[in-house]
């Protein structure tokens, strides 16, 4: 192992020694399937055959009618087969798996969607299946539990820590560090410890180099801006990674959860409250105390709480290439209101983060400007959760009824 | 330093113990009260260690202990003043053990400095290899503390040596894959892997990870230096307190 995998300063391989010869491993088996273009258009290929690509650029005719401003195109991610963005790197590293010819994965998953494309992955391509995830994700992301344990998947909750992304993920390294012979772990977002950011971003580059093409096709010139939700920032390094060296803004929303000030929140490049740490194998911005303890964080959307963030959005922060914002669980709820109403689109309630900062600028700039949404992900897994967001009374009955049902 | 009075020990005794706790669990006069007791139990060294949100390379048992130690409020400034008071009270080498956002929010300079001065012998820091610990390696050296570097059962003989190169006061060899906590086979396998070890490094070496009764320790004498019994003592403490662990220690034939 050398020193390596950093990005200004942030990433690195803060690696436990019983995983050094494990790293070693992927990093040359990734290293030589990126210098081979045969095998981005084996990747391409399969994600081709088997789930959708490339997704469409749509046109909200609507929303750009109601907010009279920049012209609205979304990226399609939702359109992946399992629902969301995560299909793309799960397949790539699927295929780095057989390369090293392993036969288990294990991952780990906040909202649920990675765990899924985890699990349906594992199951195309014969592998064992363990998926770890937080006892409080897995009651607010209960249909995706369903999923994975009927795709053949085992899905631990854990009820350590936080009980959410970052404690699963914690867990997730504990297994492979007892059975790195036979398994890998497939991180789902581009942090932890070289190779995994430089990987994910490369699977998930795919969408901006999509989205760039489309935009071009369609309009002719490039968008003004960009959206996209950052978690640990995987589908914003995917669509940003098309346009890092145009003349495009890009825009990371993070999780304003009940609001900056009130400190429940999971804004680590877009609020104060985060601070640059070590933890999970990288260094990068971290919610954390003076001491370097991680703090809980918030926010209405399983899949963007998570403490830290990837190491190469933090460097283009400090950049100043992409500017990062913060969106409210409320502005959210909001923005997937107006997306369900105006275009019959049901973003996730991660991708509704970049819809929420993307609405409130849309109509402040000219009608000339076109601004592309990375819709990340489809909103069916969180059927529960905005049911109570809206208050739905005969979502409220329906489920009565359902739990009278088990209990009769 | 602590190499040295390593080797005075061995002269002595076939093989020493060290045990492990988590500072201020389950409190800070209970951790005080337990490092006392494996103190006048004979132990012959200890890791203490500060907990840490996210420690990924402990097992259950060591992971509860760090989360309810933190959720009872503890700060990194209360395990120095403990760590200051027992290296004051008792005359056996104390470590500390933590993860590295631990020492680098504290400036690991700060750190190094600040153990050197209430009389610590040095730090494992099992998510920093050498690769990643420039700081902190000059940090330890500048301050006479050893940087305990830590073999495993996956490290080639090739990287064996290049640890070697860093490391001071002794080598930590973990037992097998896997984390702290969990039962270990020692077996012949385990025979090959010490040999690579012995064969890599002059200092002293220590066994951990599975590592809970007597015939653990009469298996690994003559093959190491040090025994590590760690998940084991927090173990007994969380099922019959505090008092057993003296008995427990006092047990074990050395």
């Amino acid at each position: 192992m050398i020193n390596r995998g950093y990005y200004d300063g942030f990433g690195g391989a803060f690696l436990p020694e019983i995983l050094v010869a494990t790293f070693d491993e992927l990093d040359s088996v990734f290293t030589q399937a990126k210098k081979e273009p045969a095998f981005w258009e084996k990747y391409k290929d399969i994600m081709s055959d088997y789930s959708c690509r490339p997704t469409p650029l749509t046109f909200a005719e609507n929303l750009t009618r109601h907010f009279g401003g920049a012209r609205i195109y979304i990226k399609r991610e939702d359109l992946n087969h399992t629902g969301a963005h995560k299909a793309n790197n799960v397949m790539g590293q699927g295929l780095l798996v057989k390369r090293m010819g392993k036969t288990r994965v294990i991952a780990e998953t906040g909202a649920g969607q990675h765990g899924v494309a985890t699990a349906t992955m594992a199951a195309r391509f014969g592998f064992k299946c363990t998926i770890y995830m937080g006892e409080v994700d897995m009651m607010r992301q209960r249909p995706n539990v369903f999923w994975m344990e009927r795709l053949g998947a085992e899905v631990i909750p854990v009820l350590d820590g936080t009980r959410i992304l970052k404690d699963a993920i914690n867990e997730a390294f504990r297994d492979w560090v007892t059975n790195m012979d036979t398994t890998h772990y497939v991180l789902g977002t581009a942090c932890g410890p070289h190779p995994f950011p430089e990987m994910v971003s490369f699977f998930q580059s795919i969408i901006g180099k999509e989205a760039r093409n489309q935009i071009l096709e369609k309009e002719g010139r490039l968008p003004a801006r960009v959206y996209a939700c950052v978690g640990g920032g995987s589908n914003a390094l995917g669509i940003f990674q098309g346009f890092l060296d145009d003349p495009v803004e890009l825009v990371g929303v993070e999780a304003g959860g009940l609001g900056l000030d009130s400190g429940r929140h999971a804004s680590r490049l877009s609020s104060k409250d985060a601070s640059i740490g070590i933890a999970q194998g990288y260094k990068t911005y971290f919610l954390q105390d003076n001491d370097g303890q991680m703090r809980e964080t918030h926010s209405v959307a399983a899949g963007l709480d998570y403490v830290g963030v990837s190491p190469i959005l933090a460097q283009l922060k400090e950049k100043g290439r992409v500017r990062f914002e913060s969106a409210t669980d409320r502005e959210v709820v909001d923005a997937l209101s107006l997306a369900m109403k105006k275009e019959g689109l049901i973003p996730a309630l991660e991708s509704a983060h970049a819809f929420a900062q993307a609405f409130k600028e849309a109509p402040h700039l000219s009608k000339e400007y076109i601004i592309i949404i990375n819709q990340s992900g489809r909103g069916d897994k969180d059927i529960f959760t905005i049911a109570d967001a809206f208050n739905d009374s005969a979502w409220q009955e329906f489920i009565k009824g359902k739990a009278e049902e088990y209990n009769a | 330093m602590l190499e040295s009075y390593l080797l005075k020990k061995l002269q002595k005794k076939k093989i020493l113990l060290m045990t492990h706790i988590v500072l201020g669990y389950p409190s800070f006069e209970d951790s005080f009260r337990i490092i006392e007791t494996m103190v006048n139990a004979g132990v012959d060294l200890m890791e203490l260690q500060i907990p840490f949100s996210e420690p990924v390379a402990d097992g259950p048992v060591i992971l509860r202990a760090n989360q309810k130690s933190l959720a009872g409020g503890v700060t990194v400034k209360q395990c120095f003043d403990l760590a200051e008071r027992v290296a004051g009270s008792f005359d056996i080498p104390f470590l500390f053990m933590s993860y590295y956002n631990i020492l680098f929010k504290y400036g690991a300079d700060r750190f190094a400095k600040k153990m050197s001065e209430i009389g610590l012998y040095g730090a494992i820091v099992p998510d920093l290899p050498p690769e990643e610990g420039g700081v902190y390696l000059k940090a330890m050296q500048k301050n006479q503390l050893a940087p305990i570097f830590i073999f495993s059962p996956t490290t080639p003989d090739e990287r064996l040596k290049y640890l070697d190169s860093f490391g001071d006061g002794f080598v930590y060899c973990v037992a097998r894959k896997g984390v702290t906590g969990a039962d270990t086979n020692f077996s012949k396998d385990l025979n090959s892997y010490l040999a690579r070890c012995r064969k890599a490094t002059k200092l002293p070496l220590a066994l951990g990870f599975g590592v809970k009764e007597q015939k653990d320790i009469d298996f690994l004498k003559g093959k190491v230096d040090i025994a590590v019994i760690g998940s084991e003592t927090i173990r007994l403490i969380d099922d019959k307190g505090v008092g057993v662990v003296g008995e427990f220690i006092k047990s074990l034939k050395i």
